[in-house]
C-alpha cells in the first residue's frame, strides 16, 4: 500500500515538473514571436515607404539607375525571403543600397529641399532606427528561449514536444555599414 | 531591469526619509509652541494630513499639474513628426509598455521634462526652442534621458519629494505669517506660570528658528535626491541610443543658451533635463544645484569608449571624476553584454540662435497654436491663424489664390 502511495507521488511530481517547464517553454517562444512581430511591423513600413521615396527621387536623380535598381531588386528579396536568416540577410542588404542613396542625395541640392522627399526621409531614417532598437530586443529573448531548449533537464521536456531552436536576426555589419571608397590613385598615375 | 530601479530606490530612500523627518519634526515643534499641553501631537496630526491630502492630489493629478504649469500643450503627429517618431523609437528601445504622450511647451528656452508615475502613463515635454535647436541625434538623447527618468521611477519619486518639500514650506509659511499676524499675543497670554513660560519660550524660538531653517533644509535634500538621478539617467540614454555624442552634444547646446524657461519654479527645476533656474553668470556652488554641472556631464559622456553598457559608462565616470563612488547600482554593473556604439555619421551642427533657427521655432509654436501653413508657389510660406474665416486668401507677395 505504501508502496503505491510513493510511487503514486513520485509520479505526480514528476508530472507537474514537466508541466512547469513546458509551461515556462511556451510563454518563451511566445515572447520570442511577440519581439518578431516588433520588428516585423517595422520592416513592412520600410517596405511601404520605398516606393514613395523612388517615386519621388526619380525625377531629380536621373544619374542614379543602379542605386534605384537594386533597391528594388533588394525589397522584393526581403518580402519574398521566408526564414528569419534570409529575411536578415536581404534587409541588410536593402539597408545598405539606401544608404547609398542617402549619400548621393548630398550631390542633388534641389531634392534635398523638397518638402516631400524630406518627410519620406525622416519616417525612413525613423524606421530604420526602430528596427535596429527592436532587434536588439529580438535577440535578447532569442537567447533566453535557446538557452532553455539547450539546458538540462528543459532539454528533454523541449525534444518531447519538438521546441525547435529560433534564428537570431542578425545585419551583417561590414554591409550595413559599408561606405563607397574614393579611389584617388587611379588619377595620380595619370 | 527591475532591480536596478529597485538598487536605484533603496539609494534615495535615506535622503526621502530625512525630508519626511523634517517634516513631522517641523509638525511637533510649531505644534508644541502654540499648545504647550500635548500639542506637538496635534501639530503632527496636521503636519501629516496636510502632507496626505498633497500627496494624493499629486499622484491622481500630479503630472496633469506639472504639465499645466509649465504651459506645456499636447500636440499630434502632424505638428511635428521627427519628434514623434524619436519618442517611438525610445519606447521601442526602453520597452515601455506604451507610447508617451508628446507635448511642446510654447517658450524659446531649450528644455524637456517627463511626467509619468506609472510608465504605462506618461508623457515627455519639449520646449520649440528644444526643437529648433537641436539636430536628430541630439534630441534622440535628450528624449532618451527623459524616458529614463520614466523608466527608472525618477518621476514618481522626484513628484513625491516635491510634495513634501511642498508641504513643508507651506507649514512653515503659515506659522511664520500666523505668528505675524497675531504678534505673538497668544503666546504671551499663555506664558503666565514662570517656570513654565521659560521653556515655552525656548521651545517657540526653536519652532520658529525651525520654521525659518526647515524648508531650506527639505530644499537641498530634495536637490540632493534630484542629483543622483541625473547621472543614472544619462548612462540609460547612452543605453538606449547606442550614441553618448548626441546627448553631450545637446546639453552643450542646451546650457549655452542664455534664455530663461519662464514657467520653471523651485519645486519643478529638478524634472528638467538641465536646470532651468540657472543664475547668470555665476557658478553654481553644489549643493543648491538640482543637476550635476553640465561640463561635467558633458565630459563622462565623451569619454565613453567602447561600449554603450553601463560598466562603460561608470568608467568613463571614474575615469573623470577620479572617484571610484558607484554611480550605477552593482546590479547594474553585473551585465556585460557589449552593446556597440553607433559610429558618428553627422556633423556637428554650429552653437547658437541664428535667424534661421529662430524662424524654424517661430514656426513650431505656430503649428502647436494650430496654425495652418500653405506653400506658394512663388517660394512664399504664408501662416494662416486658426481665427481665418475666409475660404481662400491671396498670397502676399504673388498674389495668387489659395483655398484653405
Amino acid at each position: 500500500m505504501t508502496a503505491v502511495i510513493i510511487l503514486l507521488v513520485v509520479v505526480a511530481v514528476v508530472v507537474l515538473f514537466v508541466i512547469s517547464i513546458y509551461n515556462s517553454l511556451i510563454k518563451l517562444r511566445n515572447q520570442v514571436k511577440n519581439a518578431w512581430s516588433q520588428i516585423d511591423v517595422q520592416l513592412k513600413r520600410r517596405h511601404d515607404l520605398i516606393p514613395n521615396l523612388l517615386e519621388t527621387v526619380k525625377g531629380y536623380m536621373k544619374h542614379e539607375r543602379d542605386i534605384m535598381e537594386n533597391i528594388t531588386k533588394y525589397r522584393s528579396q526581403a518580402m519574398d525571403a521566408g526564414t528569419v536568416g534570409e529575411k536578415a540577410q536581404a534587409e541588410g542588404l536593402l539597408s545598405g543600397a539606401l544608404g547609398q542613396l542617402r549619400i548621393q542625395v548630398e550631390n542633388y541640392p534641389d531634392l534635398k529641399a523638397n518638402q516631400n522627399f524630406l518627410a519620406l526621409q525622416e519616417e525612413l531614417t525613423s524606421t530604420e532606427n526602430k528596427i535596429s532598437f527592436a532587434r536588439q530586443g529580438y535577440n535578447d529573448q532569442v537567447l533566453f528561449y535557446n538557452n532553455k531548449i539547450q539546458m538540462f533537464p528543459s532539454n528533454i521536456i523541449a525534444g518531447m514536444f519538438n521546441f525547435k531552436e529560433e534564428e537570431f536576426f542578425e545585419v551583417e555589419d561590414e554591409k550595413e555599414r559599408e561606405v563607397p571608397k574614393v579611389d584617388f590613385t587611379g588619377e595620380s598615375q595619370k | 531591469m527591475w532591480e536596478l530601479i529597485q538598487a536605484n530606490k533603496r539609494r534615495s530612500i535615506f535622503l526621502f526619509f530625512s525630508l519626511g523627518i523634517t517634516l513631522l519634526l517641523l509638525g511637533y515643534l510649531l505644534g508644541s509652541a502654540y499648545f504647550p499641553d500635548g500639542g506637538g501631537f496635534l501639530g503632527l496630526f496636521f503636519a501629516l494630513i496636510i502632507w496626505g491630502i498633497l500627496s494624493l492630489v499629486g499622484y491622481f493629478k500630479g503630472s496633469k499639474i506639472m504639465l499645466a504649469v509649465s504651459g506645456a500643450k499636447e500636440v499630434t503627429k502632424e505638428v511635428h513628426p521627427q519628434l514623434f517618431n524619436i519618442v517611438e523609437e525610445m519606447k521601442i528601445s526602453a520597452s515601455l509598455p506604451k507610447m508617451p504622450k508628446v507635448y511642446i511647451i510654447n517658450s524659446p528656452a531649450p528644455n524637456a521634462f517627463a511626467t509619468g508615475i506609472k510608465p504605462e502613463e506618461s508623457a515627455v515635454a519639449v520646449t520649440a526652442g528644444l526643437l529648433a535647436r537641436l539636430n536628430r541625434d541630439e534630441l534622440q538623447g535628450v528624449i532618451a534621458h527623459e524616458v529614463s527618468h520614466i523608466v527608472n521611477r525618477d518621476v514618481l519619486f522626484m513628484t513625491f519629494a516635491g510634495i513634501m518639500l511642498g508641504s513643508i514650506v507651506l507649514i512653515a509659511n503659515v506659522f511664520l505669517r500666523g505668528l505675524w499676524f497675531t504678534g505673538g499675543g497668544r503666546y504671551s497670554s499663555r506664558s503666565s506660570g514662570s517656570g513654565g513660560g521659560q521653556a515655552q519660550l525656548i521651545i517657540m524660538i526653536v519652532a520658529i528658528a525651525f520654521a525659518i531653517l526647515s524648508p531650506l533644509l527639505a530644499q537641498l535634500l530634495y536637490f540632493a535626491i534630484s542629483r543622483k538621478r541625473e547621472y543614472l539617467a544619462d548612462a540609460s540614454a547612452v543605453r538606449y541610443t547606442r550614441y553618448p555624442e548626441g546627448l553631450a552634444s545637446a546639453l552643450e547646446k542646451i546650457s549655452d543658451s542664455s534664455v530663461d524657461l519662464k514657467t520653471a519654479n523651485k519645486v519643478t527645476a529638478p524634472m528638467y533635463i538641465i536646470n532651468p533656474l540657472k543664475p547668470k553668470g555665476r557658478k553654481l556652488s553644489n549643493l543648491t544645484s538640482t543637476h550635476p554641472p553640465i561640463t561635467e556631464r558633458v565630459r563622462i559622456l565623451r569619454g565613453i569608449s567602447g561600449g554603450a553598457n553601463f560598466v562603460d559608462y561608470q568608467n568613463a565616470f571614474n575615469k573623470i571624476k577620479r572617484s571610484k563612488s558607484p554611480i550605477i547600482p552593482a546590479s547594474g554593473l553585473t551585465d556585460k553584454t557589449p552593446i556597440g556604439l553607433k559610429d558618428i555619421l553627422i556633423a556637428p551642427t554650429a552653437l547658437g540662435l541664428d535667424k534661421k533657427t529662430k524662424r524654424k521655432m517661430g514656426d513650431i509654436m505656430m503649428k502647436v497654436n494650430e496654425y495652418s501653413f500653405i506653400n506658394c508657389k512663388c517660394g512664399l510660406k504664408i501662416k494662416v491663424p486658426p481665427d481665418y474665416k475666409k475660404e481662400s486668401l491671396f498670397c502676399p507677395r504673388c498674389g495668387r489664390q489659395h483655398r484653405i
